[in-house]
């Protein structure tokens, strides 16, 4: 059982976003279906999101990306409007699985690399073979233990 | 400047949407069911092709679909109102007069736009909410609503177009009215064609070169305007500010038949929950609840009952534990035991208003005032837990907790809700 004050609550600050601003879809000609289920999204600020419609939250899952400082139950953030260049830490899709890897782009030959000194060096892939979802802009990791309140 | 139009949609939104998220469903049939599991209501093009139908019932195509490997989901309605959401964030980057005409569909205003440039910005507007969003949509643009929304069947039916088509060019308008059956035209439902069909029309110009003034006796108003819409002469505008609710109505069919008395008031409370927040919204109030219940006649054979009755407030109020109140009452008047051993199963229940008034403007009553300095505060602080926690994290006692309810409606394959759960989050493997 979690205990929250109630006076935390207002979160309308001018500093946070939603992705993406909510509450704007009032149809004019149908009734939204999706009006009864419509959510709060996932807040970030400004800073942090500058292009909220097409940023997106992603839990990751493996060690591939420790160099990078990803680590596993991490969260990244990708922001599909980036454009993808040498370096960046991409979401990909890899034989019809969402990756996470490093764009190396050497001359004509683009490729996703692991991000991990354990891992052997030829362990990267074409990216003939992948195709790009979202460039990471930022990760997130959660560095408490347990979730205990100091009263 | 010419006026200009552009609807733009998404295709099989939401199988789209399920994409986004999940690539084994690139290329593959996908398909996405109704409230309840019930029918089909969005087919990517593969599932098309397999002759899946919109409105096809689940029971009727669940083998077909196991057979060839069609991915079924329930709806995600989180999901998509977030990505409508989030596409409509885009058209407002192009166009400052966004029309949300539906989910999927969008008019934005493009006249300030030189006619030649009009379709390579309706290129870049469709490239770029695929970049950002993931959605494949189709843009068309024409003088009128009714046109753009032609134009936009043009480019979903021709794939040469490239998914732009514009019928401001006159070529282009000349070229594709007389190939295209009148029964695409916005408005014209299956009686009207049936009378269009009698008088010998088949596609949209010799429907645009009929004479308004008879076709007003024949189609009313409503056919008049769309001669005149599909000759370049603007009938509706463009609806930027949703107009005043004047009524609004929360109604559920149970995913079970209901025979307690226990359960139908709590479905009715949850109802009345709903109602509630949707008034607070349009900062509404209202006088009148009216419930209703009833069996289905899908049932043959079983007892039959359907019964609806208005219950009054002292006062307009949108505090939902009035609303409770008020609907238990209409229950309270209305419930029967069963006399023999066949009770009544009901599969529908729900709650109406249609007075719905500004809470501000409302007079107050003289005797029996709601204390609405008490429940707006109450109620505020409801709806912030609610937005901030997820639906359903506060509830009244009698609507129950969202996760103990028996009869609420299924989604039992409903995808995660990607973008607003830090539960539901997808995953990459890294």
């Amino acid at each position: 059982m979690k205990l929250l004050q109630i006076a935390e609550l207002p979160a309308g600050s001018a500093g946070t976003v939603r992705i993406p601003i909510q509450g704007a879809a009032l149809c004019a000609g149908f009734p939204s279906p999706a009006d009864d289920f419509l959510e709060g999204a996932l807040e970030l600020p400004r800073w942090l999101a500058p292009n909220p419609p097409a940023t997106f939250a992603w839990n990751i899952s493996g060690d591939s990306m420790r160099g990078a400082g990803i680590f596993d139950r991490d969260l990244a953030v990708a922001d599909r409007s980036l454009k993808p260049s040498n370096g960046s830490i991409v979401v990909a899709i890899v034989d019809g699985t969402m990756s996470l890897k490093r764009l190396v782009i050497e001359g004509n030959v683009a490729r996703l690399a692991f991000d991990n000194p354990d891992l052997p060096a030829f362990a990267v892939e074409d990216l003939i073979e992948g195709e790009i979802w979202g460039v990471v802009r930022f990760s997130i990791r959660w560095h408490v233990a347990r979730a205990g309140l100091v009263r | 400047m010419s006026r200009a139009i552009a609807l733009i949609d998404g295709n099989s939104f939401y199988c789209s949407c399920e994409r986004v998220f999940d690539p084994k469903l690139a290329r593959v049939p996908v398909i996405v069911l109704s409230n309840n599991d019930g029918c089909a209501i969005a087919r990517t093009a593969e599932a098309k092709a397999l002759g899946i139908k919109m409105g096809d019932p689940w029971f009727k195509i669940r083998q077909q679909c196991q057979r060839e490997g069609v991915r079924v989901f329930s709806s995600n309605y989180t999901l998509y109102g977030d990505m409508s959401a989030r596409t409509n964030a885009v058209y407002r980057d192009f166009s400052p007069a966004v029309e949300i005409y539906s989910i999927d569909e969008s008019f934005l205003d493009l006249s300030d736009v030189r006619n030649r440039d009009r379709v390579a910005l309706a290129r870049d507007l469709r490239s770029t909410v695929r970049a950002w969003t993931g959605i494949p949509t189709c843009v068309g643009i024409g003088p009128t609503k009714t046109l753009a929304k032609l134009a936009d069947h043009v480019a979903k039916t021709i794939p040469d177009l490239d998914g732009v088509c514009d019928l401001t060019d006159p070529v282009a308008y000349d070229h594709w009215l007389c190939r295209i059956s009148v029964a695409e035209v916005w408005g014209i439902g299956r009686a009207s064609l049936a009378k269009l069909m009698g008088l010998g029309i088949d596609t949209v110009a010799d429907l645009r070169d009929l004479d308004p003034r008879p076709v007003r006796k024949a189609m009313t108003v409503v056919g008049e305007r769309i001669i005149y819409e599909l000759r370049g002469l603007a009938c509706l505008p463009l609806e930027l500010l949703p107009a005043q609710r004047k009524g609004c109505a929360v109604t559920r069919s149970f995913s079970r038949r209901i025979t307690e008395r226990e359960t139908l008031e709590q479905a009715v409370a949850t109802h009345a929950t709903r109602l509630g927040e949707k008034l607070r919204r349009g900062g509404l109030g209202t006088t009148h609840v009216s419930v209703f219940y009833h069996t289905s006649e899908h049932d043959r054979g079983d007892p039959m009952r359907s019964v609806s009755t208005t219950v009054t407030l002292p006062e307009a109020t949108n505090d939902t534990l009035a609303l409770i109140k008020a609907a238990q009452v209409g229950v309270t008047r209305t419930w029967r035991e069963a006399l023999g051993d066949r009770p009544w199963r009901y599969s529908k229940a729900g709650v109406v208003t249609t007075d719905l008034k500004l809470l501000d403007d409302a007079p107050r009553a003289l005797i029996g005032q709601l204390d609405r300095e008490r429940s707006a505060p109450l109620m505020a602080a409801m709806d912030a837990c609610n937005a901030r926690f997820g639906r359903g994290a506060v509830v009244p006692a009698r609507a129950g907790l969202t996760e103990k309810r028996t009869w609420s409606t299924k989604f039992e394959m409903r995808s995660p809700r990607y973008t607003t759960r830090v539960g539901e989050l997808p995953t990459a493997h890294a």
